[in-house]
């Protein structure tokens, strides 16, 4: 291999191993600007990311940082130290390799600024933060290459966004710095490489061969899957059946929660007592390495799990993926079917667990998308503004700044390649004073201009401040549960919403385990174990993916034809009966169902649209009716169809449709709506608004200091309501959780095609939707309401309601 | 008119909506922890700048209630401002605006611990009031009967049907009242705190602010 030092291709050739040829041509291009590298698991793809920065450094380096590589997880940094120094020993290189994360000490940490090592290992955050330093420009002098590691999933949040404004800020202050993404497969391999390359330089993609296809089929059970729910607890037989089957099985959930309830009823029927944990985010740190730790000592037979275990760490041998509820994503599932079988070139094996009967026609329609090597994705859009904003305070941070050089920077980054100049200095006036219409921080402004043009931090001390929030994680909601009793073991955390639903008796599950809730202590979760055998309150909440929408028009393909010998018999005679009373849903067209049940008017509108976008819908729509006087009552959405119900039957669907009346609609409900003020704080804690950290000796002792970011959302919609945050939490609330653009997606696509058919009786694809939970009252004075009932009766109970009263 | 009406010390009061508390016999309105310029001191001491409109919007819901109770006195309980700095800090208008508020009538500030002296704005500053037989002071003393304090932001919750409700709250039993925090950039106390479950009686009641007050047991 020419190029190759003999070391490094002594070691090969001592261990029998060719080179890969994506990793030849990782070499062969080593000098390239941009390289991005697709490769399976398991595919050598680290080693290959390495290689040439090992061929660089040779036997006798010169001191100084090398090679910056960052991963998503810190555990995932701390496995290519080990996996890498190993090699790097035996082929005898003076390399050093230091990883450096939130778990590292002050000290390990102060020597490293001081006295780099050639590669460093770290994570986005840690990154971010060494660029805030004044003393970065001397750190990173040298620095050659940039390593990503598992970029898609970087990609697909605002780390990534982050993490790229700080490539660019490396880029400034080393020119000749090249980089290298590493990723699993994508639908859109081009896209991701102009994600990674200095814009507007060209990224070169090398595909390694992707291995055989999966052998992946839906789990067959001798119990039918149930109408409605996402538990899937009629397959827990023959989840354990394979279990006993394989030596490793991952099975994976879509939710916290849906994770919890399975790995229960799984303990409950495991007689054989096989070595079954769980591991998902909201788990104590102590817990989880526990699992972790067992896993790669192959000491488990299966881990019920969550996508914290999505990313690619090798856990050893795992050799069955299965997949419990429908994916909702195809990418997703070719990824989580890719940790089984690390090996490379043997085809990994997975099984698909619908968890109700649509999920066993969304399980097949993802099946034949896998076979088609058909993969899903939304493009992500412009890289949002709140993490731009922290971007500009962080390097305030590390000293005086030119705007317009700035700006160059910025837009040399993927995600702003096309940033406006006007988003741009609407950001670093936020920065400066706030950006208020009203100007009130002239002379206490964060940022200002010194006559040399230049910016600076008004205060140096607010560094230590800016600093202390870095970072586009949100945990800031989440609340620690602990056991009771003096220094009771740490379990993990749940939302905050959720625990303020708690009264003391409540029993929930967490790590697998079922907890009465005792009180709030200190911001901590306080309980104590239970002996019951169901827990009373089921969940916690969790993401929610919805459907894609590539995978939503398989669906609605599949349903157009004559017939269906790939479903399950159930499942087929369920849609031939739904065509026979009524009609399935098809593309390009809107089929809505009016329909009696049990005294009341239902309407059931298949959008297909994925469970964000028919929420919303859900409320635009009975928000209509209301003023249309159709007293309706309530909704529940699911992934393919909203179900209304209320007082009065539906006449004539479609000026509910109209597009204009539902934006309108959106406008005015958006602005008061809860969704709204969640999106608010999140945006408004990455931009820098509201701190999350606050130094120690400025902290005020109890919690009366603090107040609800609700308020701040509330003052600004009053008194500025064209702000920028505002602007900003509008943008993201639209194509996050309100999903407003998959509504217009619908609205495209069936146009004035709207088929109402009215109906006697509920129809059978409707019929599971009365079983969903999670229904939505419709309530104006409901909140009143509630509390009045709620006073009356605690009055009365405790004999209080005449004693006070004057 | 929304609030709540109960006795105190055999005198007759009421608790607002607004998180304000009437003594109709007196005409007297008392409001307890306004933190005007709160906004302005986290700036100034180098923390974010939140969008400084809070003084507005506190002056705002005052202007509102005092236009609805016409009080020949008003009181403020203390930590009306977010320091004595913000309070020479207030912009002009808003200070000729508090002054108009304060035309044809008594104005007393209480000092609290965020702002204990002289505001420098019209109307009289004290340490407390004695209003036989109510005494109006910052921060409950226990042991103390017929007082009226603020100082804990307290706040409460009522949970029904899986849904939890928290807001501001007065909390009051025979001895005493606690006003919530009027001033728009507060936060609260949860009443279960400690220290409040021990300042309250056993028979205490939250009175929760809003569009209606809803009187509960006092949550501990």
């Amino acid at each position: 291999m020419p190029g190759l030092p003999p070391q490094i291709a002594g070691w090969f050739a001592a261990r029998g191993w060719d080179i890969h040829p994506h990793q030849a041509e990782m070499l062969a291009r080593a000098g390239d600007p941009a390289t991005l590298l697709i490769a399976p698991t398991g595919g050598g793809k680290t080693m290959a990311g390495f290689l040439p920065t090992l061929a660089e450094l040779g036997t006798d380096p010169a001191p100084g940082l090398h090679t910056l590589y960052v991963s998503p997880l810190k555990a995932l940094a701390a496995d290519i130290k080990r996996n890498l120094r190993a090699p790097v020993e035996e082929m005898g290189l003076k390399i050093r390799i230091e990883d450096r994360t939130g778990d590292t000490t002050q000290t390990q940490k102060k020597r490293q600024r001081a006295d780099p090592p050639h590669i460093l290992l770290t994570t986005p955050e840690s990154l971010v933060l060494l660029t805030s330093y004044e003393d970065a420009p001397r750190m990173f002098a040298g620095l050659k290459r940039v390593v990503v590691d598992e970029i898609h999933a970087l990609a697909e949040s605002k780390r990534g966004d982050q993490l790229l404004l700080a490539l660019a800020r490396l880029q400034h202050l080393c020119p000749g710095l090249r980089r290298v993404g590493l990723s699993a497969t994508v639908e859109d391999p081009a896209a991701m490489a102009r994600l990674l390359a200095r814009h507007p330089d060209p990224c070169a993609i090398i595909q390694a061969d992707p291995g055989p296809d999966p052998d992946i089929t839906m789990l067959q059970t001798a119990e039918l899957p149930p109408w409605s729910g996402g538990g899937a607890a009629y397959a827990i037989p023959a989840v354990l059946a394979q279990i006993k089957q394989h030596r490793t099985t991952l099975i994976f959930h879509n939710t916290r929660a849906q994770a919890e309830i399975f790995f229960h009823n799984l303990w409950l029927a495991n007689d054989d007592s096989l070595p079954i944990s769980i591991h998902h985010g909201s788990l104590d740190r102590v817990q989880r390495e526990r699992v972790e730790a067992a896993m790669t000592a192959g000491q488990l037979r299966a881990v019920v799990c969550t996508g914290s275990l999505d990313l690619g760490i090798d856990w050893g041998d795992v050799d069955l993926v299965i997949q419990v509820g429908a994916p909702k994503n195809v990418k997703r599932l070719v990824q989580r079917i890719g940790r089984a079988n690390h090996r490379y070139n043997a085809p990994s094996k997975a099984l698909l667990v619908p968890a109700n009967r649509f999920e066993v026609v969304e399980c097949v329609a993802a099946l034949e998308a896998v076979r088609d090597h058909a993969l899903d994705g939304d493009p992500r859009g412009p890289g949002p503004l709140d993490v731009l904003c922290q971007q500009i305070l962080i390097l305030a941070c590390a000293g005086p700044f030119d705007a317009d050089q700035l700006y160059k920077e910025v837009r040399s980054a993927g995600p702003y390649a096309a940033l406006p100049r006007a988003d741009f200095d609407d950001c670093l006036e936020f920065c400066a004073t706030g950006g208020y219409a009203l100007k009130a921080y002239d002379k206490w402004r964060r940022l200002m201009q010194r006559p040399d043009g230049l910016w600076q931090l008004r205060d140096p001390r607010s560094a230590q401040r800016i600093r202390m929030n870095i970072g586009t994680i949100q945990d800031s909601d989440q609340l620690k549960v602990r056991m009771s009793g003096r220094g009771g073991k740490p379990l993990g955390e749940v939302e905050e919403a959720f625990a303020a639903s708690l009264t003391a008796g409540d029993t929930f599950l967490i790590g697998g385990q079922i907890v009465r809730y005792e009180g709030l202590r200190e911001m901590t979760v306080v309980v104590s174990r239970d002996a019951a055998r169901k827990p009373k309150i089921a969940t916690f909440s969790g993401t929610k993916f919805a459907t894609s929408t590539q995978l939503s028009a398989r669906i609605l393909a599949l349903f157009a034809a004559d017939d269906w010998p790939q479903l399950p018999r159930h499942t087929a005679d369920w849609l031939a009966l739904q065509r026979q009373v009524s009609r399935l849903p098809q593309q390009g067209r809107l089929l809505i169902e009016s329909f009696p049940h049990e005294g009341r008017a239902h309407l059931c509108v298949y959008g297909f649209a994925g469970r964000n976008a028919q929420q919303t819908l859900g409320l635009l729509l009975t928000k209509r009716m209301e003023e249309m006087g159709l007293a309706p009552m309530g909704f529940v959405a699911t992934d393919y169809a909203t179900l209304i119900w209320g007082l009065d039957p539906l006449d004539d669907p479609a000026p509910l449709f109209d597009r204009a009346a539902l934006r309108d609609g959106l406008d005015h409900w958006l602005a008061g709506n809860a969704v709204m003020k969640r999106t608010f704080r999140a945006s408004a804690t990455i931009a820098g608004l509201i701190e999350r950290n606050i130094p120690a000796a400025q902290r005020k002792t109890g919690r009366q200091a603090t107040f609800s970011s609700d308020i701040l959302y509330d003052t600004l919609q009053k008194y500025d309501p064209t702000h920028l945050m505002l602007r900003i939490t509008r943008t993201e609330a639209m194509r996050g959780l309100v999903d407003f653009g998959r509504i217009e997606e619908m609205l495209d696509r069936v146009g004035h095609r709207i088929d109402h058919i009215r109906l006697d009786r509920v129809t059978p694809l409707a019929a599971p939707l009365l079983l969903e939970i999670g229904r939505v009252p419709v309530a104006g004075q409901a909140e009143e309401r509630l509390m009045a009932e709620e006073a009356a009766r605690l009055m009365a109970a405790s004999g209080l309601a005449g004693l006070t009263q004057g | 008119m929304n609030g709540y009406d109960f006795t105190l010390a055999g005198v007759s009061l009421v608790a607002l909506g607004s998180g304000a508390l009437w003594w109709p016999d007196q005409r007297l309105l008392c409001v307890s922890d306004l933190h005007l310029g709160k906004s302005e001191r986290l700036a100034r001491r180098g923390g974010s700048t939140l969008p400084p409109y809070d003084t507005r919007d506190t002056l705002n819901r005052l202007a509102a209630d005092l236009t609805r109770m016409q009080p020949r006195i008003v009181v403020c309980l203390g930590d009306s401002f977010d320091d004595l700095d913000a309070a020479r800090a207030l912009p002009q208008d808003e200070r000729q605006w508090i002054a108009k508020l304060q035309a044809g009538r008594r104005w007393v500030w209480v000092e609290g611990n965020h702002d204990p002296g002289t505001t420098g704005l019209g109307g009289t500053s004290l340490t407390e009031l004695p209003v036989a037989p109510l005494t109006f002071r910052h921060i409950a003393r226990p042991g103390a009967s017929g007082e009226i304090s603020g100082h804990y932001h307290p706040k409460a919750t009522i949970r029904n049907r899986g849904r939890a409700i928290t807001r501001p709250a007065f909390l009051i039993d025979r001895a005493r009242v606690l006003l919530p925090a009027y001033g728009t950039y507060t936060g609260g106390l949860r009443s279960a705190d400690a220290t409040l479950a021990t300042l309250m009686r056993p028979e205490a009641l939250a009175l929760l602010t809003g569009p209606v007050v809803h009187a509960i047991p006092m949550p501990r």
